[in-house]
């Protein structure tokens, strides 16, 4: 039996109730610490047994959807599966139990293992230098930006705008305004992707840089990206490639050749990283040579056959995080890499695309698709079809969890109203998306005949639609024992 | 290819249904002069080779022979099984960011927990989900007083983790923040006649860190008292979440905004991260401005308990560059294993666990004292203290020839300080290494 | 003869004299569901005419409301504050946004009146 709701983990709490066991204590007792510097004792936490621990969190796990339960079509996450080996590779003691601040000499597995997947990428995307460490997409996206205000200032003007599509995440924006600059929107073209011609009227001598996801949210290949990196070199501006959707590329596209200065890539997403309930991610940066001297310190070097990490680079844009990144998550990333090889990655493009594309094939008919460009690895519906039955996008998307499956991302791009992206992945097989294709119909249907059974919906997850409106005005951020 | 479950007739089938002869047609969206020019050329592996190559690599970190007395932001703690167990459920691995909370219930309920515990123990009343690590949570403080105070130049205590001030300085330098160091006394703590003259109603914040990077509990409340209702924000950081578990909570001298490591809290050093930064704060005022996701408890359509993220409008998928932070992904996972550590450590485990931190860090530094080796800031201190020998890095090598990694030289991060070295001692120190450690620096000292 | 005024964009400005309380149509109001927090502009702040000055935002949504007339802020609703609901049960009264003293009385001009607005929307 499933249970479909499970209390607050301090209720379980009792005094003198004991969940953990601890050695005994090997030095003299000794009072080294003033009182005045000591608390009572720790109010707020609670006291449990370790069963009841594990009951808790098995109880929660059970309410959580995920990807080793069933089809999670996230459109722009890349929801892949998360190869169990991956998993215990990381989770080697030697890794695990490596401190940041041991010596070289003693920590050259790690180092080479790090050199290695920088390798690797450089091979898959064509740039001359990554730096692993920044956290997560968003992170290498502030990295990214850094580097080119960076470098721009060397060459004398770090400039004030950067230009970004209407259909990017919002990431895009936000990186760049903590980087320092203003943001300018830019409209992404009839056929869903960034013309040229458009790209020339925004350019003047403000513009750092340009910031475009290819293949963009549409999953449309941006064609005119080789143009509008010349023309942006010409301008004295900068090309950043979000590479959130690299999954779409893999040995089609080095972003590097067709003019892109700096990308970065997220490993939880292309590379099969799990994404943990919302991370911990990585998102590694990729730069061409103009960019060696300001990439974030340390970098990871080889010098008499030995691994170090230099921190002397006097122009670089400094740290951005402690330590070297979300270390546990490179191992991983690696491993899938070396499992698949370059052949391997090909293909788990190639399945992408194709999953993406029959999807898209079967559904056109029902739901309506707001351009007709041909798209790569994933495929974004409108509203239109459904919305005259009285039916939005999320109501949809709440009776998509009845079925059992997890619905696509929904209000997103912006650019389209009431947006459904579907990114299916290449570890889908065609009975799922089958199954999907299905029940994306049956819904359409019901929208049309009974549309309240959406509106009410979801009708069998643990809980129903909550209350978004009051969490916002009365936050309760935390548990209070006297409610 | 074990990842793919196409079989012949299926793909067959596809391509047919989507009208092109193979999958290469597909790809004809990109133009022939976008297409790659370079081979790549790396070979698959198998299961088998994958787990010969990757532990021959691990064995290649050939530290574990050595005794290690490191912290320094990271540390080595006990953390019970349980952990691994639960937080290696598929359930709690492979979900997304919670963004249909109907069935991400799990992962919602469980950081509403972590969140009401760390709020606790750093005795405030708002947390956020976590954002990357220490030293982005440090910078993310700043930011926010930024935003809340208006005011740009801000005071950083010269004794906060120098990975933490370089981060901030990173950070903030592209915004017009200006950012001044206060230096520390003799007895290694914020330095009063330094924080009095650099300090004026134009500060924005002032940003110190307990225990401080040289293990040194800090007593601040002074701090609080100059700065009174002045609008300047006091942000005190935490390296060592441990610490918390004893010592008095940052609300106690009159913090405003906590920020910090929990990585103590459940997760191994794993070289560095992942990590687990955390923000928390009581001032309702400053609940709409902080960073990162944050989950908040709410009902349902049938009126029961549940939670959802929450105040999203905050973040850059809706704010976009207005946003209070660029962060999206976070350090979700490392929640559940904080969680699952707090509850089954919970009130009593970490006074005890944080307790033999104190005991044994603290032997360590009294015999020291006795047998002469110079200790160079004598106040009170949580796991780590500073020596001073006559050179350092000699000291940290000879020691290292005898496979004992003693501590960390100061140098590495103030290239002008040559003899300190910062010594961690955690419980998973035994006494008879903490003796074996102050044999061999007594000898060579 | 009403004295509200509306912009493409779904602001209106309800005109007394030479001053105006601006704020979101109904319309506006109804397409972005409930609001539960509202940004305020700077009291005393001189804007134009189109500039984006202040945002309303509902759960998922963070709209930007554009000062339909050129002019200096007068004062703002600081009652929203705590009750941003204010904008969806009355926003024609009491969930007006900032009082603006109109610069140039030809930017009414430029607006849809309401019998205007009304086709407007029903497009």
């Amino acid at each position: 039996m499933i249970k479909k709701r499970e209390q607050i983990v301090f209720k379980y709490s009792e005094e003198g109730k004991k969940g953990y066991s601890l050695p005994p204590l090997d030095v003299e007792k000794k009072s080294y610490i003033p009182e005045n510097l000591l608390k009572d004792e720790n109010k707020g936490m609670p006291e449990i047994s370790e069963l009841e621990v594990v009951r808790h969190f098995t109880a929660l796990s059970h309410m959580n959807y995920s990807v080793d339960e069933g089809f999670y079509p996230l459109g722009s996450c890349t929801m892949k599966y998360n190869p169990k080996i991956n998993e215990k590779i990381s989770s080697f003691d030697n890794f695990l139990m490596a401190h940041p601040y041991l010596p070289y000499s003693l920590v050259q597995g790690n180092l080479k293992l790090m050199k290695t997947l920088e390798d690797r990428l450089k091979d898959l995307t064509g740039f001359d230098y990554f730096t692993l460490f920044p956290s997560a997409g968003a992170h290498g996206e502030l990295a990214g930006m850094m580097m080119i205000r960076k470098r721009l200032e060397l060459d004398g003007n770090s400039r004030k705008i950067v230009l970004i599509p209407d259909s990017a995440h919002g990431t895009n924006p936000a990186s760049s305004h903590f980087a320092g600059y203003a943001v300018k929107e830019i409209p992404s073209g009839e056929k869903g992707y960034l013309e040229a011609e458009t790209v020339k009227e925004y350019l003047n001598e403000d513009v750092a840089a340009l910031m475009m996801t290819n293949p963009n949210t549409l999953g449309v290949y941006e064609k005119d990206i080789k143009e509008i990196a010349e023309l942006l070199h010409k301008n004295g501006s900068y090309l950043y490639m979000d590479g959130a959707n690299f999954n779409a590329l893999m040995g089609y596209v080095k972003p590097a050749e067709i003019g892109v200065d700096v990308l970065h890539l997220n490993l939880h997403k292309t590379f099969s990283t799990p994404h943990g309930g919302g991370g911990p991610g990585a998102g590694p940066v990729g730069v061409v040579e103009k960019f060696r001297d300001v990439l974030p310190v340390p970098v990871i070097r080889k010098k008499d056959g030995v691994y170090y990490t230099d921190f002397n680079i006097p122009r670089s844009i400094g740290k951005i995080r402690s330590f070297y990144g979300n270390f546990g998550v490179l191992i991983k990333a690696l491993v899938y890499i070396m499992e698949l090889g370059a052949e391997g990655l090909k293909k788990a493009t190639e399945f992408a695309v194709l999953n993406a594309n029959y999807i898209r094939e079967k559904l056109k008919d029902t739901y309506e698709l707001p351009y007709n460009t041909k798209t790569l690895h994933e495929v974004v519906f409108s509203e239109n079809s459904f919305k005259k039955f009285g039916v939005k996008t999320v109501d949809l998307a709440k009776r998509i969890l009845d079925y059992g499956f997890h619905p696509p991302t929904v209000y997103f791009p912006l650019i389209v109203h009431g947006a459904l992206m579907i990114e299916p992945t290449e570890t889908e097989s065609k009975t799922t998306l089958d199954d999907f294709i299905d029940v994306m119909k049956k819904i359409h249907k019901e929208a049309e005949e009974n549309p309240e059974l959406l509106k009410e919906a979801p009708h069998y997850t643990p809980v129903k639609r909550l209350n978004e409106v009051l969490a916002a005005k009365k936050p309760k951020l935390k548990y209070k024992e006297e409610e | 290819m074990r990842y793919f479950p196409h079989g012949k007739n299926s793909i067959k089938q596809m391509l047919e249904d989507i009208g092109v002869n193979n999958i290469e047609e597909l790809f004809e969206a990109i133009p022939d002069s976008n297409k790659r020019k370079t081979e790549i050329d790396f070979k698959p592996k198998s299961e088998n080779e994958l787990m010969e190559y990757f532990k021959n690599l691990s064995e290649e970190n050939r530290y574990p022979s050595y005794k290690r007395f490191l912290g320094a932001g990271a540390y080595e703690h006990l953390i019970p099984e349980v952990v691994n167990y639960i937080s290696g459920k598929g359930e709690f691995v492979t979900p997304y960011t919670p963004y249909q909370p109907e069935v991400a219930q799990g992962t919602l309920q469980a950081t509403f927990e972590y969140q009401t515990m760390i709020a606790n123990l750093t005795g405030m009343e708002f947390s956020n989900a976590s954002l990357y690590d220490g030293a982005t949570a440090a910078a993310e403080g700043i930011l926010l007083a930024w935003r809340v105070t208006r005011k740009n130049r801000f005071l950083i205590a010269g004794s906060i983790h120098p990975e933490y001030l370089q981060t901030i300085q990173t950070y903030v330098k592209n915004l017009g923040i200006i950012i001044e160091t206060i230096d520390w006394d003799e007895e290694g703590r914020v330095s009063k006649g330094d924080f009095e003259q650099k300090y004026n109603e134009n500060v924005g914040g002032i940003l110190i860190q307990s225990p401080n990077f040289f293990g040194i509990i800090e007593d601040y409340s002074w701090i609080k008292e100059k700065i009174g209702e002045n609008k300047t924000l006091l942000i005190t950081a935490v390296a060592e979440a441990l610490s918390l578990g004893i010592l008095k909570p940052p609300s106690f001298y009159g913090a405003d905004v906590v920020v910090g490591e929990a990585q103590s809290l459940g997760l191994y050093p794993s070289y560095g991260g992942p990590t687990l930064g955390f923000i928390t704060t009581s001032n309702k005022k400053f609940l709409w401005e902080l960073p990162g996701r944050i989950v908040g408890e709410t009902v349902d359509a049938d009126g029961n308990t549940g939670y959802v993220l929450t105040l999203s409008t905050r973040e850059q998928h809706i704010r976009r560059e207005r946003a209070t932070s660029n962060i999206c992904s976070n350090q979700a996972w490392c929640i559940i294993r904080a969680s699952v550590f707090l509850s089954v450590y919970g009130k009593q485990g970490l006074k005890e666990l944080a307790y033999q931190n104190i005991q044994k860090a603290n032997y360590a530094k009294e015999q020291m004292k006795k047998r002469d080796i110079k200790i160079k800031f004598d106040a009170p201190v949580f796991n780590e203290f500073v020596i001073e020998v006559e050179d350092a890095e000699k000291v940290y090598n000879s020691l290292l020839e005898k496979k004992i990694i003693c501590g960390i030289p100061l140098k590495w991060f103030f290239p002008e300080d040559t003899k300190s070295i910062l010594i961690t001692v955690t419980e998973v120190v035994s006494k008879e290494d903490i003796d074996l450690l102050i044999k061999e620096l007594e000898e060579i000292k | 003869m009403s004295n509200l005024y509306f912009t493409k964009e779904h602001e209106y400005v309800k005109v007394e004299g030479d001053t105006g309380y601006c704020g979101l149509s109904n319309y506006a109001q109804e397409e972005l569901g409930e609001v539960i927090k509202v940004i305020l502009p700077e009291k005393g702040k001189t804007i134009n005419k189109g500039d984006e000055v202040c945002y309303v935002e509902s759960p998922k949504e963070s709209a930007k409301v554009y000062s339909p007339v050129s002019g200096e802020i007068l004062d703002i609703n600081e009652k929203l504050e705590d009750e941003p609901e204010l904008i969806n049960s009355d926003p024609y009264g009491e969930g007006w946004i900032f009082k603006i003293k109109i610069t140039n009385p030809d930017d009414i001009k430029a607006l849809m009146d309401e019998e205007a607005y009304k086709k407007y929307i029903e497009g």
